[in-house]
């Protein structure tokens, strides 16, 4: 049985896209292959979601993660380098229909953050993905694209273990 | 994708190392404003700020405009590039999130046709 599995070719992985769709609107779409129900759970129970939430690519891990996946229930994730915290995010889920529908707010920032809308449109056993994000205001949405410009980029955080690295060797003499 | 040279991703990552310029750039994101504004906003002497400023706008990243005697902050011109490259950034976070959710997905897709099995037998 492993051999023949071993002869199966390498599942091609879909292609993710990221969109700005309007001012306000930040779309990202991803297909999967299993049905809606699958994926869905991997995004609602939190023993699954901190598997894949947080790659290697972005030099973080989830240190917290509490969801609790009903109306009006919050979540909170708490991401940390070599074990201490460098940033929270946090809000509740104001929809949730199991296999379909996942809508929550995200309340970290000072003002009202965007709401994030998730669909799961199965179809032919696979599930398209689609994740909307609603921004305040257009200035809320450029603001996170100006602040957020140094996030998720590997090159940086290897520019910026060097310069831990740079700083941890020149602690003492400053 | 825009392609960064060593010493601009150098100059944007020292200007968006420090917190409160990042909180000029999404304040500036809103709208523009003066050195002296800005200095109230975070609590901060003008000389500080001025300096905070001057980071911004050696990466590019805010320019600034005196008329009379007030110096107008604004974002720079690297806006628009930086839009388009934090959304490729932005779409290749998602992309390794979503490689690694695949084998997530891929696991569960095999425990169920093992427990649809067992089931049946």
């Amino acid at each position: 049985m492993d051999a023949r599995r071993e002869s199966e070719p390498t599942p091609m992985k879909n292609r993710t896209t990221t969109e700005r769709k309007s001012d306000r609107e930040l779309v990202v779409t991803r297909t999967f292959n299993a049905p809606a129900r699958i994926v869905f759970e991997a995004w609602t129970k939190p023993e699954l979601f901190k598997r894949w939430w947080v790659p290697k690519s972005m030099g973080m891990s989830l240190l917290t993660c509490e969801m609790d996946v009903r109306v009006g229930g919050k979540y909170r994730l708490v991401f940390g380098v070599g074990g201490s915290k460098v940033m929270e995010v946090f809000g509740k889920y104001i929809e949730v229909t199991p296999h379909s529908r996942l809508v929550w707010t995200n309340e970290e920032g000072d003002e009202g953050g965007a709401i994030t809308t998730l669909t799961f449109e199965e179809k032919g056993g696979q599930t398209l993905l689609v994740k909307h994000d609603l921004y305040p205001s257009k200035e809320a949405l450029d603001g996170e694209l100006a602040s957020g410009a140094a996030d998720g980029l590997p090159e940086q955080l290897e520019q910026l273990d060097e310069l831990l690295v740079t700083l941890g060797g020149s602690v003492g003499r400053s | 994708m825009v392609q960064y040279s060593q010493t601009r991703l150098d100059a944007s990552f020292g200007a968006l190392s420090d917190a409160t310029r990042r909180g000029v750039l999404e304040q500036l994101g809103r709208s523009d404003a003066s050195i002296t504004d800005l200095a109230e906003k975070f609590h901060m002497t003008l000389t500080g700020m001025k300096k905070h400023v001057g980071v911004l706008e050696q990466a590019g990243l805010v320019t600034t405009e005196k008329v009379g005697r007030v110096r107008t902050c604004k974002l720079g011109p690297r806006r628009l590039e930086e839009e388009t490259a934090w959304i490729e950034r932005y779409r290749q976070l998602w992309a390794s999130r979503f490689d690694e959710l695949d084998k997530v997905v891929e696991e569960l897709k095999q425990k169920e046709k093992a427990d649809g099995r067992k089931k049946r037998e």
